[in-house]
């Protein structure tokens, strides 16, 4: 069974959905001993990062979350909860990838991003079978830096991490769950890991 | 790099697809589940649902199309029509909207807008805008599907409402839409220029040197159009096709 972490974050139902598209049973829930038992685990979310982790923290799925020991998928603002500390909010996370989260610096750009930007530089299987340079669904304001657990990156404004990996934990800033086919074959990867 | 991106847009009226020329005049063109599997697979970059006879009554019917097109797209989507409290909001992306638009309610109240992107982020709160251009020259704002004339300039009101938390502004020029003519390049290259946050132009889309003139020329993020893709006068894949060789970002 997939549990996806249900929390106050936005979209967490889009990736349901998406599991079911591609034939895959799951179950939305914030609860312990459900998570804990599961195959695997999604962390989706899109909404902002202080009032996040105070929601975790208050239902105590913050420590839960650090201990999973099965894979586990951060997507959006789940990858960014799994770093160390993000600008907004000036939050501290949860810490599992050593990495910081920015504001995108102004200029000529909008932000936030929002739209189809390509994905390169691929070192995770995550990524199996995709053509490289694939176009995947993105929208954010906030960015993770890259560093050694940069699993591929996209360039808007600066280069930045567009997948991280470390141990049983792998995450994305874009949306598999809204990425047509490409996004499909990213969730299929993340289903088949043992 | 990030393309730029084409939205067909639907149009509902009691659950059905519909297009008028200059908001009047409505025809049916289809089904819009149906539609909405054929252009995500014809590689549209996104949808917009609108649904533009909502009422209370008819809310329930919204929110079972929302679910039926989660359930069946692979790509983001925008449900707009009638939405005015967070609670209507709670609910569609609840059953799988990406995006809510918004319009007549946020201008009546804009702290709406302010409410919305705190508690669901500001990537998912995208104001629609209906605008037409007076004889004095400037571009005012029209409420309730545009039969609505009010004294706000365009410029000012996008302004305000991205201080408060708009993250996309959806423009439909009413003197372009329907008309086949091209899109209002002159408010959307305005609107672009000034603004920190993507613009999607709407309205006027006939042939597909307009969607290249709305890119280089009017500066837009993305471009809508309606009956031009639901009457197969422009296919998606053709369109990305004639974009790419015009050197323009687009996704394939």
């Amino acid at each position: 069974m997939i549990a996806i972490i249900k929390y106050n974050a936005g979209n967490v139902q889009s990736v349901q959905y998406a599991l079911q598209r591609v034939g895959i049973d799951s179950l939305v829930t914030d609860d312990e001993t459900v998570i804990r038992a599961a195959d695997k685990v999604i962390f989706p979310g899109v909404g902002h990062a202080q009032s996040a982790m105070q929601y975790l923290q208050e239902k105590q799925l913050d420590k839960l979350i650090v201990s999973l020991r099965q894979p586990v998928l951060g997507i959006c603002l789940g990858l960014q909860l799994l770093c160390k500390h993000s600008e907004e909010g000036d939050t501290s996370c949860l810490g599992i990838f050593d990495t910081e989260v920015k504001l995108f610096p102004p200029g000529n750009f909008k932000v936030p991003q929002i739209g189809w930007n390509n994905i390169g530089e691929y070192k995770s299987v995550l990524f199996n079978g995709l053509v490289n340079e694939a176009f995947v669904y993105t929208v954010h304001s906030y960015y993770a830096a890259l560093s050694n657990e940069t699993t591929a990156i996209t360039d808007y404004i600066l280069p930045y991490s567009a997948a991280l990996e470390k141990n049983n934990f792998y995450a994305v800033q874009f949306h598999p769950e809204k990425s047509g086919g490409i996004g499909e074959t990213i969730l299929k990867n993340f289903i088949q890991i043992t | 790099m990030l393309t730029k991106r084409i939205i067909p847009c639907l149009d509902i009226k009691d659950g059905r697809t519909v297009k008028g020329v200059n908001f009047e005049n409505i025809r049916d063109a289809g089904d819009p589940v149906e539609l909405a599997i054929l252009y995500s697979q014809q590689g549209a970059d996104e949808l917009v649902f609108l649904d533009i006879t909502a009422t209370v009554e008819k809310r329930k019917t919204l929110i079972e199309l929302v679910k039926r097109i989660s359930a069946n797209i692979n790509i983001p989507f925008t449900v707009g029509g009638g939405i005015s409290t967070v609670e209507d909001v709670a609910v569609l992306l609840q059953y799988g909207a990406d995006k809510v638009s918004i319009n007549t309610a946020a201008f009546k109240n804009p702290s709406l807008i302010s409410e919305l992107s705190n508690r669901f982020g500001s990537q998912c709160v995208v104001l629609a805008i209906d605008t037409k251009k007076e004889a004095d020259g400037e571009w005012y704002v029209y409420l309730n599907g545009g039969r609505t004339k009010t004294d706000a300039k365009t410029i000012d009101w996008a302004r305000q409402a991205v201080a408060l938390g708009a993250g996309e502004i959806l423009l439909t020029s009413m003197n372009n839409d329907g008309t086949k003519g091209g899109f209002a390049v002159d408010i959307t290259l305005l609107l672009s220029k000034e603004l920190p946050v993507p613009v999607i132009a709407s309205g006027g889309a006939g042939t597909m040197e307009h969607f290249k003139e709305i890119f280089i020329d009017g500066n837009a993020d993305a471009a809508l159009a309606a009956s031009i893709f639901h009457y197969k006068e422009i296919g998606i894949p053709d369109l990305k096709e004639y974009l790419t060789n015009e050197k323009i970002a687009i996704r394939i």
